[in-house]
Formats: structure tokens, sequence, C-alpha cells
């Protein structure tokens, strides 16, 4: 797949992984197992670029006598998500355009 | 492989980056292995399920900006002492003559690389001039002339044309080489840069 495609489904992937309720790092990577795979360090540098662009917040707490960091929507961050749904209806309809126009060739 | 071995060797490979980043890395993974571990994995298991420290060290070097690498590398690893200071700046005739003596070394090398390639065009183009020469020559042969001189004319032409296009093709292989060694020297400069930061 286009890496830049990848990258941008990706932020959105981790963005919804987060929706509901705050996550952390193995959390996300179970969540988003069935659909998509993900490595850790995949996964470090998109929650890096979400939080630089204020789509997330950090925040560190005890769990179970250790450190953990938990991840929490913004309202950028759903935001995002709305718009990635706008999206997306322009890319089903640029992709109804290509399967129709590809078909006349063969 | 243990998690504390883990951690370490993640340290280790990393230890090009600034050194909040590396803290922060570590944190991240060691908190990936201890949720597995939570999980009811073993600690091999764990550790194994991240995969090898060779391939998340070079992911992360991967991602990291080479800019960011040059700027930790640049930057001295402990605070410049006033005598330092103070001797950089008094000897800076001395290092500062090195350094550019040392650039104008390179740049010459490279201008003698260049010109023995200008020079071989120009063999060829004054190759192919001649031919030229030659070729226009025969027209001033004076008609009193013996056919001899225009057959001899015709015939320097001749050669000096197949000359002129055999050098062309050294003159092109031997641009095309230099081009590739510039490139190849370039590469290893900066590939020099990168391998001394991975494994130091």
């Amino acid at each position: 797949m286009d890496v830049q495609l990848k990258r941008g489904l990706l932020d959105v992937c981790v963005l919804a992984a987060i929706r509901n309720e705050d996550s952390y790092g193995y959390k996300i990577i179970k969540d988003m197992k069935p659909y998509i795979e993900l490595s850790e360090s995949t996964l470090y540098t998109i929650l890096k670029r979400l939080e630089l662009a204020e789509m997330l917040t950090v925040r560190t707490a005890e769990h179970d006598g250790r450190l953990r960091k938990y991840y929490h929507i913004t309202d950028a961050g759903k935001k995002r998500i709305d718009e990635f749904k706008d999206e997306w209806n322009e890319i089903m309809s640029i992709y109804q355009f290509v399967i129709k126009e590809g078909q006349q060739d063969v | 492989m243990s998690k504390q071995e883990f951690l370490a060797q993640l340290k280790d490979g990393l230890s090009g980056l600034p050194q909040s980043d590396i803290e922060e890395r570590v944190a991240f993974y060691e908190e990936m292995i201890d949720d597995r571990i939570e999980e009811g994995l073993s600690e091999e298991q764990a550790v194994s399920e991240i995969g090898s420290v060779e391939q998340v060290i070079a992911q992360i070097v991967e991602d990291t900006p080479f800019t960011r690498i040059v700027k930790e590398r640049v930057r001295p690893k402990r605070k410049l002492q006033t005598w330092e200071i103070v001797l950089l700046i008094l000897g800076s005739p001395v290092w500062a003559a090195l350094l550019i003596a040392a650039f104008a070394v390179m740049l010459s090398i490279y201008i003698v690389i260049w010109s023995v390639i200008i020079s071989l065009w120009a063999v060829d183009l004054s190759l192919f001039i001649s031919a030229l020469a030659c070729i226009v020559a025969i027209f001033f042969i004076p008609a009193s002339g013996s056919g001899a001189s225009v057959l001899a004319l015709i015939s320097a032409s001749l050669v000096l044309v197949g000359l002129s296009i055999f050098v062309f093709f050294g003159c092109k292989a031997a641009t095309k080489g230099a081009v590739i060694l510039t490139k190849k020297v370039a590469l290893g400069i900066k590939n020099l840069f990168i391998g001394k930061e991975r494994a130091r």
C-alpha cells in the first residue's frame, strides 16, 4: 500500500482506538490486531506525531507498581476522525469511478 | 532473552540519539514487555514478541531524522572547560588552517580528476575539428595540385573522424566513471558517519 496513504490510515486507526476511553500502548496494538497489524516502533512514531499535532495528550499513571502511559484523545483528534469519515466518502466515489472506467478497457 | 538484556541492548544501540529520546524509547518498550507479562506470557515470550533488538534499533534509526543524529553527534558530550575554549581560540590559526588545507586538498583532487576528463574531451573535439579542416582544405587545393594530395586529405579526414568517434566513447565512459566515483565517495562519507553512529 502507498506509504503516505497507510500512514494517514494508521493515524486515524490509533485515534479511533482511544476514541471512547483512554488507552495504553499494548491495548491499542491488541485492539487493532484483528484489523491491522501494527509494530511497536510504528505505534511509537504515530503516537509521537499525534501528540505533536495535539490530537492526543499523554499522562503517566501508576499501574500495578509500575508506570504506564495513557493516551487521551483531544477535540482536535475527534475532529480528525470526523474529517476522515468525510474524506472516505470522497475516496469511495473515486473508487467507484476507477472500478467503472477501469472495466471498460478490459 | 530477558527483559533486562533486551532493554540494555536497545539502550546501547540507540546511544547516537539524544538522551531524552533513548529514555523515552526504553520506557516505551519496557511497558510493552511488562503488559505482555501481565497478560500471562513468560518474560522470554514477551520479549520475543517484540522482535529482535537489531530490527527494533534499525527501525528507530530509520524513523529518526538524520539532522537529529547529526545534532547529537556534533553536540559535545560534556561542557567545555574554560581553558579548553581559550586553547581552541588560541589554536585557531593552526586548526583552522589545517581544516582549510584539508578542504583545499580534497577540492584540488576533485578538480584534477575533472580536468583530466575535460582535456580528454578537448582532445576529442580537436580531432573532430582537424577532420573538418582537412575536408575544407580539399577545396583550397589549386586545380593544378596533384590528385594524390586530395586523396591524402580525404583519407586523413576519414581517419580523424574515425578517431574522434572512437575517443568520444572513451570520454563518455571516463565521465560516467567520474560521476559514479563522486557519488560513491559522497555515499561512503555518509555511511561512515551512520555506521560509526550505530556501532558506538
